[in-house]
């Protein structure tokens, strides 16, 4: 809840227009303020790649082949605005065209240095994001989400998905956000309410209703509070204990989080290493942020879950560009096993990590026993290689996801060492129906076809004394803790911004009702 | 004033991306000479001190560069760009 701010929409001719002698001053003054804003920005930059974006955008603003039309513009009665637009626009359209989709997320690199250079010009400062606000845009780099204080505030974006890398971090962070706002219609400063749970952002809303947000908002942040100070076991009414445990996409998202308050990491979703990435990550790489994780957990357990590229996580040079129907194509356990020299890398890493702490491996999409056969004998094979290189290597527990029907209805048949449902797979490979359709919101929801499944699991796996959980959405919905209780599991992973909501339904259940 | 010519095969995984991009036209303006880049031995050329052109190029993976330079540093200009292709744009002195 909060007033609305829109950010970049940079007013094209807020100024006086001048000679154009003058323009051309204010174009190059802009085009050089805004260089040592970039400047600044990639000194202080803490990641290798933000860095080379802003190195990126810093050699396009010194390339006269990109400025020097816009000059020319300005020469012939252009004001400096439009003059730099008229540059700018056709590089992007070049860049939104290509087929390549590394060249094609460019895009918003060049799109970001010109409203940058179009905010300058217009006086503006560097546009921070002020806390506590609604921020409507048109898409979000991570690296601004990440600097954002963002408290009660929340994001509505025109693009982007709900599997994008700025939801996932919004939802890790209990932001809330929506995505596929039409946002020419907002206005700056109008008063918002963003409920992200129904989906609706309720512009200008009436007092009645605003008090009754503020009111809910109120318990939410009481809500909040007691559950940050709480640290004991995560348990039921009954007395029964649950084990609590974190999805996370990076070591980013751990810095705030004491480790003491989880039971571990329940999913770490390496395809974020992968992707806005120009190359792929190096064995060295991985390594040093599988161990660092390792470490942050402190003896609990860490679950990573290989590479799940394909479906709707497109990775550039690696997932297969032209998939009729990527859901059901080359994904998961299925690219890795295609794309061995990548998957072997990511094995060696995890191999050498799982000497550092208690960690444990989980292996996407698998589908039939075979392919988990197949990892295990790849497992092997790099910690041989390994220790043959006079290295330290272990085999962690190798564990599947459950998300295909065909593996949840024969889990029997899998020699695996641990269970993770993944709900949101899970769910729309059941129902036939995508997460990604709104039309076909009422489908793609939990059923009893899909408790079915998920007790089916529990059940297998308590009798064979392995270990299930979930790492869906599922898992983080407080209204589906008690249905999935009853199923009889036991182990839940849910994103950090949820932790404090799952813990207070866990601790209301009182056991299966009769 | 004689032109001067050399090509390496790039093997950076990702091709001409923003990444080396950047180090290549950055090397390339650290030299007075002229300097076009090419993806065959007779052109099209462009300027290889252009981030917007050398991205433009979108060479992938495996593609051979051609350099051609002219100037009174060319031979300089020609051993360092190719230095830096064939080193997989590794950060170097």
């Amino acid at each position: 809840m909060g007033p609305l701010v829109r950010l970049v929409a940079a007013k094209q001719e807020a100024r006086q227009s001048r000679s154009a002698a003058g323009e051309q001053q204010a174009l190059a003054d802009a085009l050089e303020a805004s260089r040592l804003d970039l400047t600044v920005l990639a000194g202080k930059a803490e990641h290798e790649d933000a860095e080379a974006i802003l190195a990126f955008q810093i050699a396009l603003l010194e390339d006269e082949n990109l400025t020097a039309p816009a000059f020319a513009r300005i020469a012939d009665g252009e004001l400096a605005g439009k003059a730099w637009v008229a540059a700018i626009d056709p590089e992007i359209a070049t860049y939104d065209q290509a087929d390549d989709p590394y060249f094609r997320a460019r895009a918003s690199d060049l799109r970001d240095l010109r409203d940058r250079v179009l905010r300058r010009l217009a006086g503006d400062v560097d546009q921070a994001v002020p806390p506590g606000v609604i921020v409507a845009a048109e898409d979000m780099p991570p690296s601004l989400f990440l600097a954002t204080v963002w408290r009660d505030g929340g994001l509505v974006l025109r693009r982007g998905s709900p599997s994008s890398h700025v939801a996932i971090l919004a939802r890790s962070r209990g932001v809330p956000m929506l995505v596929g706002v039409d946002i020419d219609h907002l206005e700056n400063g109008a008063d918002a309410v963003l409920d992200a749970d129904a989906g609706v952002l309720i512009v200008d809303p009436d007092p009645a209703l605003q008090a009754d947000y503020d009111r809910r908002l109120a318990e939410q942040s009481q809500a909040r509070a007691a559950a940050s100070t709480f640290t004991g076991p995560v348990v039921t009414a009954s007395g029964e204990p649950v084990q609590l445990m974190i999805n996370v996409t990076g070591l980013a998202e751990l810095s705030d989080i004491d480790p003491s308050k989880v039971d571990g990491i329940g999913l770490m979703r390496t395809e974020f290493l992968f992707q806005e990435q120009e190359k792929l990550p190096s064995e060295e790489e991985q390594y040093q942020i599988y161990r660092q994780m390792a470490e942050w957990a402190a003896g609990r357990p860490v679950t990573i879950r290989t590479l799940d590229a394909g479906g709707d996580k497109p990775i550039a040079g690696l997932t297969m560009p032209g998939d009729l129907n990527p859901f059901l194509g080359v994904r998961g356990v299925r690219l890795s096993l295609r794309r061995l020299d990548v998957f072997r890398l990511q094995l060696r890493a995890l191999a050498r990590a799982a000497v550092a702490g208690n960690l444990k491996v989980m292996i996407p999409m698998v589908t039939v026993p075979e392919e988990l056969d197949r990892c295990r004998v790849l497992f092997q094979d790099a910690i041989d290689e390994l220790r043959g290189e006079g290295r330290e290597a272990a085999m962690p527990p190798l564990g599947m996801m459950v998300e295909v029907p065909a593996a949840a209805l024969a889990v029997e048949d899998f020699n695996a060492d641990f269970y993770s449902i993944g709900s949101n797979d899970l769910i729309q490979y059941v129902m036939a129906a995508s997460r990604d359709e709104p039309q076909l919101a009422e489908l793609a929801r939990p059923s009893r076809a899909m408790f079915n499944l998920i007790g089916h699991v529990v059940a297998h796996a308590k009798q064979t004394d392995r270990e299930a959980s979930l790492c869906g959405d599922l898992a983080g919905d407080p209204q589906q803790v008690a249905s999935l209780l009853d199923q009889g599991l036991r182990s839940f992973s849910v994103a950090p911004g949820a932790l404090g909501a799952v813990r207070a339904a866990i601790a209301r259940y009182s056991g299966k009702a009769a | 004033m004689n032109e001067l010519k050399a090509s390496v095969l790039m093997r950076h995984e990702v091709g001409l991306h923003a990444r080396p991009s950047v180090k290549l036209t950055k090397l390339a303006k650290a030299f007075e000479s002229k300097i076009d880049l090419g993806l065959s031995p007779d052109g099209p050329w462009i300027d290889a001190k252009s981030i917007v052109k050398v991205m433009a190029t979108k060479a992938p993976k495996d593609s051979t560069i051609y350099f051609r330079a002219e100037g009174k540093d060319a031979k300089a200009a020609l051993d360092a760009l190719v230095t830096l292709v064939d080193g997989d744009f590794q950060d170097g002195p």
